[in-house]
């Protein structure tokens, strides 16, 4: 299943990239609109970019009564991410959320002031106001996300979505001061696959609840990468504002990749990298064994 | 909105600017004011850029080579291919009675293409040195002022229709001078087609992303 990421597409004025994904996850919905933070809010680095936009959205009342009823018009499954600055926020909106695919709980935007509770006591809140499935998005950025992870599946998290972006900050080599207006911005694209690949390799190990898979996509073989650490499905973030077709490329790609390791479906190679690969050692040792002349010498 | 890989034609320094010449394959060329969003070798993210001309088979772009994105568009080299994806944004309004195509440094970009739309109309545009008027040779007959003169002093007293595009001082000052005027506005952008809300710029109070709403907005507005 191919979704993209929060925040990298607007469904409403790029209807047919929404409907090449399987789900569209909107941007996050916060309980007052918000503007979002002043420009410059994009900075581009070397391996990644960075965007410090700030939750813009228009609130969740005029979500409710303009967006969302336009969205069900596409056609396909749409996850609205759910963002607050407490508990309580998190959970009315959750309340108010109906007939929708699932919600995607954004405990971990880095580009906003106001520091939320934990993530635990936001999903906890969130399962007591509604029955529809709920992921948990985390950040990369916790010593040990495995522990988050099993601690908002106690909570009642359906699932989860990994990886939200990095802090990062650009300095303008001119000047020395921040590019971005806000001073630091959430770092993605290419630089973040590692990241995503380790976080997902980690709480796949920790928790049952499935994983959506996100952080430097760009290909169908990057995209079989995070489902073989254990991610379920994959959403695709930076890659969808240099290519707006990237989600067909990346599913065909996808399916080659997989076939060409000899597993029937993507999803067959599930998980895989937490098992050890199967290698004759006896074989290797035969073939150095081999070698003539001075080299060393290597028994079996 | 299509998304072509596209092989380059020419790239032929213009004074300091470049002038990137693309094949145009199945791309529409759009409406003056449009832009593309050009994939940058090596880099993240494209970059947008307005066309500058428009002759058969070709779409042509206006560079400054001023980061390491533009720098890797003007070091393409002929037979090279990028992906190119557009005509992008709203452009020009070219239901015009006096049209006055006013552009300050590589501002000049989208009024090439302009001006040939709109029947060769008068010009005026500015810039920093001898050097980078040279790219006013893309504008037959256009008056060229160099700093420091700003074209804002050159503007006739009859009635215009203006169309500018330049730094944004100079559309600053046209806006307070021109109220009508269709100004063609710069903004960083990851994306250019309403995903990334990193253009955001301030309009009617409110953030609004300018590859969406622009990039050719009333002065008014």
């Amino acid at each position: 299943m191919l979704l993209n990421a929060s925040g990298c597409l607007d469904a409403l004025t790029a209807p047919d990239v929404a409907r090449s994904l399987d789900a569209f996850v909107t941007k996050t919905i916060t309980p007052e609109p918000r503007g979002g933070n002043a420009p410059v809010r994009i900075a581009e680095t070397a391996s990644g970019m960075l965007n410090a936009i700030g939750l813009a959205n228009p609130g969740r009342d005029a979500f409710l009564t303009e967006t969302l009823p336009r969205l069900r018009e596409l056609g396909i499954p749409i996850w609205v991410s759910v963002g607050g600055f407490s508990a309580a926020e998190y959970a009315e909106t959750c309340a108010a959320l109906e007939d929708v695919a699932a919600i995607e709980l954004n405990l971990s935007c880095p580009n906003v002031d106001e520091a939320p509770e934990s993530a635990a006591a936001i999903v906890a809140a969130c399962r007591a106001a509604t029955t529809l499935p709920l992921y948990a998005k985390l950040s990369p950025a916790a010593w040990d996300i495995a522990e988050g992870a099993r601690a908002v599946e106690a909570a009642g998290a359906d699932g989860l979505s990994l990886v939200n972006t990095l802090r990062g900050l650009a300095l303008d080599p001119r000047t020395l001061r921040p590019v971005l207006a806000r001073g630091t911005g959430g770092y993605s694209g290419p630089a973040l696959k590692p990241v995503a690949l380790a976080a997902v390799y980690a709480c796949a190990a920790a928790v049952e609840i499935p994983i959506v898979g996100m952080g430097g996509v760009a290909s169908g073989g990057d995209a079989l990468e995070l489902i073989a650490a254990g991610a379920g499905a994959v959403a695709l973030g930076t890659i969808l504002f240099s290519d707006p077709f990237a989600p067909s490329r990346v599913r065909s790609e996808l399916a080659a990749e997989a076939a060409a390791r000899g597993f029937a479906e993507p999803l067959a190679a599930r998980g895989v990298s937490q098992t050890s690969l199967q290698i004759s050692v006896s074989k290797m040792g035969n073939s150095v064994q081999k070698v003539p002349g001075n080299g060393p010498k290597v028994t079996a | 909105m299509r998304r072509e890989r596209r092989r380059v034609v020419a790239a032929e320094p213009v004074g300091p600017y470049t002038l990137l010449r693309v094949d145009r394959g199945g791309l529409d060329t759009g409406v003056p004011g449009q832009f593309f969003m050009l994939e940058a070798p090596g880099r993240v993210l494209p970059r947008p850029m307005s066309v500058c001309l428009a002759p058969a088979g070709e779409l042509a772009f206006l560079i400054d080579a001023v980061g390491p994105g533009t720098r890797a568009l003007c070091a393409l080299e002929p037979g090279d291919e990028l992906a190119v994806l557009g005509p992008l944004g709203n452009g020009f309004d070219l239901d015009v009675r006096r049209p006055l195509l006013v552009g300050g440094g590589i501002g000049i970009a989208p009024l090439p293409f302009l001006s040939e739309r709109l029947g060769r109309p008068p010009a005026i545009v500015g810039f920093r040195s001898e050097w980078h008027a040279e790219a006013a040779a893309l504008l037959p007959g256009a008056e060229v002022c160099l700093e420091p003169t700003y074209v804002t002093e050159l503007l006739p007293d009859e009635a215009h229709d203006v169309l500018a595009c330049g730094p944004e001082p100079m559309l600053e000052a046209l806006r307070g001078l021109v109220p009508d005027a269709q100004l063609a506005w710069e903004a960083p952008m990851a994306c250019g087609y309403g995903a990334c809300y990193g253009c955001a710029v301030e309009l009617d109070g409110e953030l609004k992303r300018l590859c969406v709403e622009g990039p050719v907005l009333r002065a008014a507005a």
